[in-house]
């Protein structure tokens, strides 16, 4: 049977089998690109054609044609620029926090210990749980009155979200802890690459662990950090859920936050969709950076 | 025989499927998840029994409600026939032409009189005094305030606060009083404090638990028909009504900087403070033992007076209107016509529903009936409410960014904060053309 199959023409073996590779090819192409285009593409095309007017989605008033005017208000209103001042220096706590912390993590996993498969599992828990889910339960951890962070500082009654100049931090200090895991985990992956013999070799040559760590690890695992940092930062620019929660303060308003107000409690739609082009262009911009430095990384 | 067969239960099958659609017409009413919308559709049951008619309450939660709404209405939707919208919604709503004009149903029923009239200028009219109407008032409710009445009882506490204030210690009748008790009973060491009142700043929670201090000392957020801001929102009066409420911040309990309806009855149930603002619709759990310990030493009372003597409360609570886009307008204005009937506001109110009905809301019947029922209507006598206008939410998210840090971090002076948010406020309205 298996001779006779052989021996057909392409096309005929595929009817044999009921569908030929081009119709399974099809198959899965054409609605993923039907999917994409209809939810990505057009929404994309759409709310750029709204950025230059002055459309509300909540009344049936034709929208104008603004040209740049919502860009030029947006960029001239000195909220705004609060808005990303914030959420800049958001990325930096929270994005640093995380190499530091999840790197740090990962160097101690990647030595031999005890249950480190369970440790490893535990550790990742935090960026499996819904980022509202974590925004409630740190706002119980942070309450003055019965939560556990203060009874193990010993801060008493302080208000770590009523306080204008911690509350960022405060915020900063949850993305640090659900999203060191995902550091920890990429560095695990680039630490477990690094050729074995390169350490052997620094052990023969008396090399301290400052140089090894310098000389060895740290340039072997940067382009895998990189990449974390990319990932990370897109992420903590747009940060909006648990932030959401715990924000209180204007302080704590970050840029997620700010447009979200604009798009769906002011309705302002045009305004917002300009404002959302703007964050766009930022994150392109800095991930563009980012993109290139990890290239040099690579080359090195 | 076999052909009459299939014949009689082809008839059969066209007598059953067309009956329901002639005699009973669907009606869906659309309504945020709490608990007076569950009265409400144990109240349109009864219309159901009576008319065959099938009303459904469909709600959403609070979070969703705004967002939910206007986007059905946004597409022109036809899934509500009616919807209990927010007061502040009426600008948006009825100039976008979401909703239907209800001015002559208001006429031919004589509503202006048969509804109290606070609740009719704040539910149901836009703009301001124009003499159109847009929602029949349908679930009253204002700011008001519960307290432990076994705390301001206690002859010990009462004699030191005498000896402490030189009056007794009583149910406020001004803010000076209710100040003054907040800082009495405010006694951190005890883990009891003195007030709990609205602060979070994510929606009209904190500028709604503001307006009554402001509005009580003889303020107002500006003039509703000229959109004068200027010399009235940052006014003396409005200025020392702000003032008064950071007063009270600092007599709440720890970590008080976002709160809402949901920690202010918890200041209650769970014994933190002595007196707690919050909407008269969540007093119902304050006096159920089965959601509050404490219920059966639970007092209430309305907004107290001014210094002047001015005394009013924030507006909550909300209009039903009929929706543009309903397929089902006819059958809506009957319902309503039947929703504004003496017996079925009587009926409404013993369900749990906050009428807004005057002859009912005067009734011994009504106030007598719930320990809470007599300050809710000596309060819907005395409302005011936020700016109905279709920017509302801007001057909102302003007043939020404004007022915020002022209560809860102390930055600035209450005349820097509403000089601020006057002239953001003005900013806006010159935005929209509605002064030059």
């Amino acid at each position: 049977m298996a001779d006779v199959m052989t021996r057909l023409d392409p096309d005929t073996r595929a009817a044999a089998r009921g569908l030929s590779d081009l119709s399974i090819r099809n198959l899965f192409i054409i609605p993923t690109i039907a999917f994409l285009i209809i939810f990505n593409v057009f929404p994309l095309i759409y709310s750029l054609a709204t950025a230059f007017t002055d459309y509300r989605a909540s009344t049936s008033a034709e929208s104008n044609w603004v040209g740049l005017a919502n860009f030029r208000e947006l960029l001239s209103d000195p909220n705004i620029w609060r808005n990303f001042t914030i959420t800049a220096k958001y990325v930096i706590i929270s994005v640093t926090g995380q190499v530091f912390v999840g790197f740090g993590l990962a160097m101690l996993l990647n030595r031999p210990i005890p249950l480190k498969g369970l440790i490893t599992t535990l550790l990742l828990l935090p960026m499996m749980m819904s980022p509202a889910v974590v925004g409630l339960f740190w706002k119980l951890l942070y309450d003055p009155s019965f939560g556990i962070i203060n009874y193990f500082l010993g801060l008493g009654k302080f208000e770590w979200l009523a306080d204008p100049q911690m509350a960022l931090y405060a915020v900063a200090i949850v993305d640090i802890w659900m999203w060191s895991p995902f550091v920890m985990l990429l560095s695990l992956a680039g630490l477990s690459a690094v050729p074995k013999h390169l350490y052997e070799a620094a052990e023969i040559d008396r090399a301290g662990p400052f140089y090894t760590f310098f000389r060895i690890t740290l340039p072997l695992v940067a382009p895998i950090l990189m990449i974390a940092i990319i990932f990370r930062t897109m992420e903590a620019f747009k940060t909006f859920d648990h932030a959401y929660i715990l924000s209180t303060q204007p302080t704590t308003e970050l840029i997620a936050i700010r447009l979200y107000k604009m798009a769906f409690l002011e309705w302002q739609t045009g305004m917002s969709s300009a404002f959302a082009y703007i964050v766009l262009i930022v994150v392109v911009a800095i991930t563009n950076i980012y993109v290139k430095y990890l290239n040099k990384a690579k080359a090195r | 025989m076999h052909r009459s067969f299939y014949k009689l239960l082809a008839g059969a099958a066209a007598i059953a499927l067309s009956a329901p659609a002639a005699s009973s017409q669907e009606l869906t009413i659309f309504w945020a998840e709490w608990d007076p919308a569950n009265y409400l559709q144990e109240l349109v049951n009864e219309y159901e029994a009576e008319t065959g008619v099938v009303v459904t309450v469909e709600t959403t939660p609070w979070q969703d409600f705004q967002t939910k709404a206007f986007t059905e209405f946004n597409a022109k939707g036809s899934a509500y026939d009616m919807i209990v919208g927010d007061s502040q919604w009426l600008g948006s709503a009825s100039e976008a032409g979401h909703y239907v004009d209800l001015t002559e149903f208001f006429a031919t029923h004589n509503l202006t009189t048969v509804m109290a009239p606070a609740t009719v200028k704040y539910y149901a009219e836009y703009p301001g005094n124009s003499g159109k109407y847009w929602a029949v008032p349908a679930e009253g409710d204002a700011v008001g305030w519960s307290y432990r009445k076994d705390w301001f009882e206690d002859p010990a506490e009462m004699a030191a606060f005498k000896e402490k204030y030189g009056y007794d210690l009583a149910v406020p009748q001004d803010w000076a009083q209710l100040i003054d008790i907040a800082e009495f009973f405010h006694r951190p060491d005890e883990n009891r404090y003195g007030i709990a009142i609205y602060t979070d700043n994510s929606y009209d929670g904190l500028v709604m638990g503001v307006e009554n201090a402001l509005f009580s000392y003889g303020g107002n957020l500006g003039d509703y028909e000229t959109y004068q801001v200027d010399g009235i929102l940052n006014s003396e009066a409005s200025i020392a009504g702000l003032e008064a409420y950071r007063k009270l911040y600092g007599f709440t309990p720890p970590g008080w900087s976002k709160t809402f309806f949901v920690e202010n009855n918890q200041a209650i149930t769970e014994g933190l403070a002595a007196m707690s603002m919050n909407y008269f619709a969540f007093f119902p759990a304050l006096v159920n033992p089965a959601t509050n310990p404490n219920a059966d030493v639970t007092g209430f009372f309305a907004n107290p007076k001014g210094p002047n003597g001015d005394q009013f409360a924030a507006l909550g609570g909300q209009g039903i209107s009929i929706v543009s886009y309903s397929e089902n307008q006819e059958e809506s204005f009957k319902f309503l016509e039947w929703f504004i009937k003496e017996e079925t506001q009587k009926r409404w109110a013993e369900l749990g529903g906050y009428t807004a009905h005057a002859a009912t809301l005067e009734s011994e019947e009504f106030r007598n009936a719930t320990p809470y029922n007599e300050a809710f209507y000596q309060t819907m006598f005395m409302v005011k409410d936020f700016w109905a206008v279709p920017e509302y939410a801007e001057l909102l998210t302003a007043a939020n960014e404004r007022i915020y840090p002022y209560i809860v971090g102390g930055e600035g002076t209450a005349k820097e904060v509403l000089d601020a948010l006057t002239a953001d406020w003005e900013e806006t309205f010159r935005k929209y053309g509605r002064i030059q």
